[in-house]
Order: structure tokens, then sequence, then C-alpha cells
């Protein structure tokens, strides 16, 4: 403990030099511009900016990367909150009753639970990534093929039951996801699937460009025309305070979303997209009113996101530790620590002390510097969001394509955006969820590659997720989610999700 | 009765028969060595299967007129935009082709003044690039006389 704290005294004397506080504010300030534009998530931005931090020593390039991905985690809810319109992938769920409570006029509430959660998420985070990393590393390291396999399975389960409506439906568009996610090169055997002769599907198809057509692209065809364009809900400063009831229903909620966040970012995935929903659909689960999720419950704001930030702090854990990124995004950071000279393992500890504990210090650094930019400030950002529509939504619409567009600098997913946004519009329109879809892109490549990882392991055996047993564990939960989910059938009653559509459809 | 749950049933469905079909160009393994048509087609009968199902229990959802579509014109026009930026953007360039895309959008589908339309579009295209392009070193393309 005691050199736990000499190394993290060594950390902030990194972190609190000048320079490195210069660039730990830089990349606050511009992750926290990237999670409020519209289509230019945290991918996206790191992607755009790395070219950026050549000229830089590695531990600055590295302080203002990690700045830009959780100021994006901070700066996604803002667009969420105020116009429904997700900054990244990991504040869609923010979207749903963020965007509700500022109907109510509770927006500047909205915001400030948002970012009061992100901070002590971050912040409690970043002790756990501090004090738990190894034998949390150590863990992750006991999952083999079957593991993932279940875990990943029981991921999109959960999401279906949790989804509010029909589970057929939500299962349908993970399958759908799930299928998108098959396009491109078969990792096992090189076959080329769905790509009809384009080599820019090789690769398969993006979360980005997915992430942004259905969700960013979607909103801007169903709102551009709307004779009453959604308002941007302009908050002041002294809506801001939350009321007591605001906090108090939102303490467990961030609670319950830094541990799960956290725990889920460790695990290889999309960390901060899958915690926020995770965590939205536990804290509909548990809310004793879950028919006002979706009306501007303030758990449903908390929660995710305290999830999606203290999942980004998560995601480092397996970077850091043993150099293996746990998502794109990491994957994204190993890289341009590679660019730098930086070999992330278990012995950049011991051998770049600094650069580690400096890294670790800036985040507690870059925690507080984010809290003053999303509180005060947040009029600053949103006077973003104050242009008229008709001439905000244009201009989104270019970010959205510029952002799609630099990632790979391929036109290919300016395409794939266009088709998930004409996608993603007829869905809205037909009451179907599309998070489930981001959510099977994502997973469908690792998801297939452990299930036949897992029969190669066993000789074509079945029996081996049974007799593993974390994966049987999983399995069994899984299998739980279902039977619950049939209960209403054999029982002939109601349950919590039947109760929410017969709610909503009585509001609309 | 046309309800949405019908008509999304059976598009879902022949979604999964589309994918069905196209899956066999490719091997499909055995259930115990699974190729690379085995999770396609699995993920299919699912898709189809919980397509007919939606479609089928779909009688009560709401019909298929009561479903607003009155932004159609703009939603079409702004996907109209969007394919020609994408053919456009490594012909023409990024600045004139987002000038283009932005004087559009806002003179004719908003119709907004052209002065403030061209000065917004050339603006916005040309801030855009400058930042991304020239500060930030993130190559955009340019289309004819370096523009």
């Amino acid at each position: 403990m005691i050199e736990t704290l000499q190394n993290l005294y060594l950390g902030f004397t990194v972190a609190l030099s000048p320079p490195i506080l210069l660039y730990a504010f830089v990349g606050c300030v511009v992750g926290t511009l990237v999670g409020v534009l519209p289509g230019v998530g945290p991918l996206a931005g790191i992607s755009l900016l790395l070219p950026a931090t050549f000229g830089l020593d590695a531990t600055r390039a590295i302080v203002m990367l990690a700045g830009i991905y959780y100021g994006a985690m901070y700066g996604g809810s803002t667009t969420s909150i105020l116009m429904r319109i997700p900054g990244e992938a990991a504040s869609v769920m923010t979207c749903i009753d963020g965007y509700a409570m500022a109907r109510k006029g509770r927006a500047g509430a909205a915001l400030a639970i948002a970012a009061v959660g992100s901070y002590i998420a971050g912040t409690v985070s970043v002790i756990g990534l501090m004090v738990l990393a190894p034998p949390l590393a150590a863990f992750a390291l006991r999952f083999g093929p079957p593991e993932y396999f279940t875990l990943l399975l029981l991921g999109l389960l959960v999401l279906a039951y949790m989804s509010g409506g029909s589970m057929l439906k939500a299962l349908a568009m993970a399958a759908l996801g799930l299928l998108l996610g098959m396009i491109g090169i078969d990792q096992m055997t090189g076959y080329f699937r769905f790509a009809y002769g384009v080599v820019e599907l090789g690769d398969g198809i993006g979360v980005v460009p997915v992430a942004v057509g259905l969700f960013g692209l979607a909103e801007i065809l169903a709102t551009a025309g709307l004779e009453t364009p959604p308002a941007v809900i302009k908050p002041r400063l002294r809506e801001l305070l939350p009321s007591r009831q605001e906090w108090r229903d939102s303490a467990w909620p961030i609670g319950r979303g830094t541990v799960l966040g956290f725990l889920i970012g460790i695990i290889p995935g999309s960390a901060h997209i899958i915690s926020s929903f995770v965590s939205y659909a536990v804290e509909r689960r548990l809310s004793k009113r879950p028919e006002e999720f979706g009306h501007g419950a303030v758990a449903g704001v908390a929660g995710p996101e305290s999830a999606n930030n203290s999942a980004t702090s998560g995601a480092f854990v397996p970077m850091l530790a043993l150099g293996v990124p746990s998502g794109p995004i990491p994957a994204v950071m190993l890289a341009a620590m590679m660019v730098h000279g930086v070999s992330p393992g278990p012995l950049l500890i011991k051998q770049q002390p600094e650069l580690f504990w400096g890294f670790i210090a800036s985040m507690y650094v870059g925690n507080i510097v984010l809290l003053i930019l999303n509180l005060p400030l947040v009029g600053v950002f949103v006077n973003l969001l104050r242009v008229p529509y008709p001439l905000l939504y244009p201009a989104i619409l270019v970010f959205c394509i510029l952002g799609v567009y630099a990632v790979n600098s391929s036109v290919v997913d300016v395409w794939i955006m266009l088709a998930m946004g004409a996608l993603g519009y007829l869905l809205r329109k037909f009451s179907f969820e599309t998070a489930p879809i981001v959510l099977g892109v994502v997973l469908a490549p690792m998801l297939e590659m452990s299930l036949r990882q897992s029969l190669a392991m066993s000789d074509g055996h079945y029996a081996i997720f049974l007799q593993r047993p974390i994966a049987a564990t999983l399995l069994g939960v899984g299998v739980l989610l279902v039977l619950l989910s049939l209960r209403p059938l054999v029982t002939r009653t109601l349950d919590w999700r039947a109760r929410l559509a017969l709610a909503e459809k009585g509001e609309s | 009765m046309l309800t949405t749950d019908r008509v999304a049933g059976v598009a879902l469905a022949l979604i999964a028969l589309f994918v069905l079909v196209e899956s066999r160009r490719l091997p499909l393994g055995t259930l115990q060595n699974p190729g690379p048509a085995y999770m396609p087609i699995l993920l299919a009968v699912i898709l189809g299967a919980a397509g007919i199902f939606i479609s089928v229990f779909g009688g009560s959802a709401p019909t298929l007129d009561s479903v607003g579509w009155s932004e159609w014109r703009h939603a079409v026009a702004i996907l109209v935009v969007c394919s020609f930026s994408a053919l456009a953007l490594e012909r023409l360039g990024y600045r004139l082709t987002v000038a283009c895309v932005l004087a559009f959008l806002v003179a004719v589908v908003e119709r907004k003044p052209v002065v403030l339309a061209i000065v917004f579009a050339v603006g916005i295209a040309a801030g855009s690039f400058y930042l991304f392009d020239t500060l930030l070193r993130v190559p955009l393309p340019r289309g004819p006389f370096g523009l």
C-alpha cells in the first residue's frame, strides 16, 4: 500500500507538471467537443487526432489521447440529453431518459447528474485500476473461448430481456446486428462473406458507421423535416442543481454503475458501450417504478453515464497490465503507445514508472478538469447546439460524414452510414429498438470466433460449455433469463415489460 | 390489415431468406466443425423465425397509415445529399463536396437566403478542412486544382 502511494506521488509529480497538465486539459476539452459533436465519437476522435500527437513525447501524447477518450465519454451525454442525439455510441442509453428529463424541464439536473456520476465513477474506477489491476487482470485471463462465448451470449440475452416491449423484437434486432457483423473475411478460413467484391468490406463493417448511421443520421432524417424541429433545451446555470429527490434516486445507480462499468470494462469487448446498456437494464430491473424508464427516470441517466466512464478506466486494465486491448478504442490507444516507443505489458510499470503512474495520476486530474468543464461551462458547449436547427443539422451531417470517412479514409464507410441511417429511420418509425443492432455488430466476430474455437478445443463436443464452471454458470443465467421471459405466458400475468408496453401505449 | 409489425416482420423474414440464399455459396461445415456459412445460416434462421412470429402476432400493432411520414421529403433529400457526398468526396475533394452539400441543404431544402447559405457552406467547408487537415494533419481528399 505504501509503495502504491509512493508511486502515486511520483505520478502526481509528473501529472501536475505544467506541460502534462496542459496536454491533459487540451485532451479533455477536445474530448468533450468530440463527445458533444454527434457522429465524431471517441474512436473517430482518437483516430483523427492520433497523427496530431506524433510530435509529442510519449507521456504527453498518451495523457492527451486518454483525455480525449474520457472527455468524449463525458461530453457524449450533452447532446444525448439536450437533443436525443448520442455524441458517441455509449451515450445511446442516456438519450432515452436524459432527453425525456430535458423535455420535462430538468435538462440542467440531468446534465449535472451525468457529470457528477461520471466524475465519481471516473475517480473511483481509477482507484480500482490502480489497486485491483493485477488480480482482476489475472481473473480475466481465466476466460477461455467457452467462457467468452457464453458471456457474449448472456450479454445479448440480458439486453433482449431488459429491453422494454417485445423481447422477440429485440432478439430480432440483435440477430440482424450479428448478421451485419458476419460481413467480411471469415477469420478461420479466409472466405469472403457477403462482400460482393468490395475490398473494403473484407475487414467487416465498422461499428463507427453503423452507430453514426443508426443514431446520428437516422435522428437527422426523422427530425429535419418536422414543422417543429427538436428544440435544443437550454439549461441555465441555476437550473443545474438537481433536487434532493433526484440526488437520492441517483446515488445507488451511480454506485452500481461504477462497479458494473469497471468490471465490464476489464472484459474484452466494447466495454463502454456494453456497460451503459447493462447498467440501464439493471437499473430498470431494480427500480420500484420501471414504468418511469423512458419517461425521464433519473436513474436511467445516472447509471449508464457512471458505467461508461467507469468502463473507460476498466478497459485500461488489460491494456496496461497485459498489453492486450479490450476493444477498438484501447486498440487504438495501444497503437498510439507503440508509435511512441512504449510497449504496454507487465514490464511497463517497472521499466517506465513515470509514464504509468503519470498516466494514472493524470486521470485523477482529468476527472476534475472534466467536472469543471461539464458543470459551469456546459452553457459554452451547448452554445454549439443553439444554432438554428436548419443550419445545425447540415453541419452535424457534415461532421458525421467527416468522422465516418476519417476512421479508414474510405467512402465505403460513408455508404454504410447512409444505409444504416435509412434502416434506422424506418426502424424508428416501426417502433423497433436499434441499440441491439450496434451491440450485435460489435459482438459478432468475437461470438463466432469463440464458438468455433471452443468446438475446436473440445473436438466438436458442445458439452464443453457445461463442463467449465464459469461458462456453465453464465449459460445457466442465460437460460434463467429466457425462462423468466416466458413466465408471463405460463402464469398468464403481466410482467414488468408488458406493463411498460401498456403504459407506453396508454401515453401515446 | 397492414400493421407496422406485420410489414416489419415480413421484411425481416425476407432479409433472412436473402442471407440463406447467399450463404449457399459458402461451405457450411458440420455441427462439430462449423464452416463460414454456419453462423450466418443459424442467425438467418433465428431472424427469419423472429420475423414470422412478429408478423403473425403483429395484428394489434399500429396500422401503417397511422405512422406519420410528414418529413419524408426532407429525409429523401438528405439521403440523396449523403449519396452525392459519398460519390463526390474523392472526386471533387472534401471542400468542394461539403460546400455543395451544405449550400444545397441550406438554400434549397431549408429555403434560407442564398447569401447566408453560401457563407455558411464555404465557412464550414474551409474551417473544418483547416482544422482537421491542416492543423491536425488528418488527410482529407483534395479535388481539382488542389481544392
